[in-house]
């Protein structure tokens, strides 16, 4: 009896044990992305430092499903260059490149008109009711490199959600199951 | 130790790395490059200047654009995106920027080109400042890699002179 019972403690005792160490792994998975992204924020100074291409309007330069970094600094923003900007009343964020510029001398505040380089007209359509220009404050960042195909990833997986849930699924069962 | 599982795991990882790090060569590549181009542009004609109704000055020009940009194309380089544009101060504003015309260029054998066009874009100020204002043209350009780094630089060519006097 007394040798059953301490097999059966030192099985329990592994078992404990190993819990622990998966949920310290997964731990140790989802922390680390978390301070990557974090840290990719505080480089960058932007407040979603990658994002995904999801319109053809800058084709043929960029694609849907290419990667974009992106950068905001105090450099002023100038013509040419490809801006990440939300507008009052949409929620998902426009890339497309800045044809004019007007910055005022006494705040230094600018006024800038974008432009998808696939499209024929100039942004206006887009901006809110009555906007003519964008202002520093609409102003996410600016691209400053690029990825192909990555993104890709990320339209799938919002498109049909069903993958994310068996990747999710997936990966969560290779770390149980996975003995060391 | 040496299940299926772990060797598709290594080979995967292994070949993610590799790739993710001859995009990096790739791009890095591209500082080796030292491009010379070079770009001249003629005002043609002034096809009309006038105000509008609610006070800002627009323009309208006929122009030659000449430009040789081969020299910016490496072999990590998917299309330059070049422009013309107007940049002057006026007392208002310390800048501004007008793009003037635009263009894709996909290959290096497009890139020494010549073209006879109007403004793209339409030119209006803020304001009322146009007439007898000297500006300048600069070339922009802004190199899309296939991966990696944007690269973009100007060259700022001569200025020009509008009439003092709407037509």
């Amino acid at each position: 009896m007394g040798w059953f019972g301490e097999t059966m403690d030192s099985v329990k005792s592994i078992q404990i044990r190993q819990a622990l160490s998966q949920a310290l792994t997964l731990g140790l998975i989802v922390t680390s992305a978390l301070i990557i992204w974090k840290g990719l924020i505080c480089m960058t100074g932007s407040e979603s430092p990658v994002v995904v291409v999801l319109s053809e309007s800058m084709e043929p330069g960029f694609a849907r499903g290419d990667i974009l970094f992106l950068h905001m600094s105090e450099d002023p923003i100038r013509a040419g260059e490809i801006v990440v900007f939300n507008v009052d009343g949409r929620d998902i964020p426009i890339v497309h490149r800045v044809i004019k510029v007007h910055e005022r001398k006494d705040t230094g505040e600018v006024y800038v008109l974008t432009k998808g380089d696939n499209n024929e007209e100039d942004d206006r359509a887009l901006y809110a009711r009555g906007q003519h220009w964008l202002q520093r404050r609409h102003i996410m960042g600016r691209a400053v490199g690029f990825l192909p195909y990555v993104g890709w990833v990320t339209i799938i997986m919002t498109e049909r959600p069903i993958i994310k849930y068996v990747l999710i699924g997936a990966l969560g069962l290779l770390v149980i199951t996975s003995k060391d | 130790m040496h299940s299926f599982g772990y060797r598709a795991n290594a080979l995967l990882t292994f070949a993610v790395t590799i790739l993710a790090l001859m995009c990096a060569m790739a791009s890095i590549c591209d500082n080796l490059n030292h491009p010379t181009p070079t770009s001249q542009v003629q005002v043609l004609n002034i096809n009309w200047f006038q105000k509008q109704p609610n006070g800002n000055d627009e323009v309208s020009m006929t122009m030659n654009i000449s430009a040789d940009l081969q020299s910016l194309f490496t072999w990590n380089t998917k299309q330059v995106f070049v422009f013309l544009a107007a940049e002057y101060g006026t007392p208002k504003n310390s800048l501004n920027q007008i793009s003037l015309w635009d263009g894709i260029i996909p290959t290096k054998e497009h890139a020494k080109f010549w073209i006879h066009t109007s403004n793209k874009y339409r030119f209006i100020d803020q304001g009322s400042n146009l007439r007898g204002k000297e500006f300048n043209f600069t070339l922009h350009w802004h190199v899309m890699p296939k991966t990696g780094k944007m690269f973009a630089d100007k060259i700022v060519m001569s200025g020009y002179r509008l009439p003092q006097e709407y037509r």
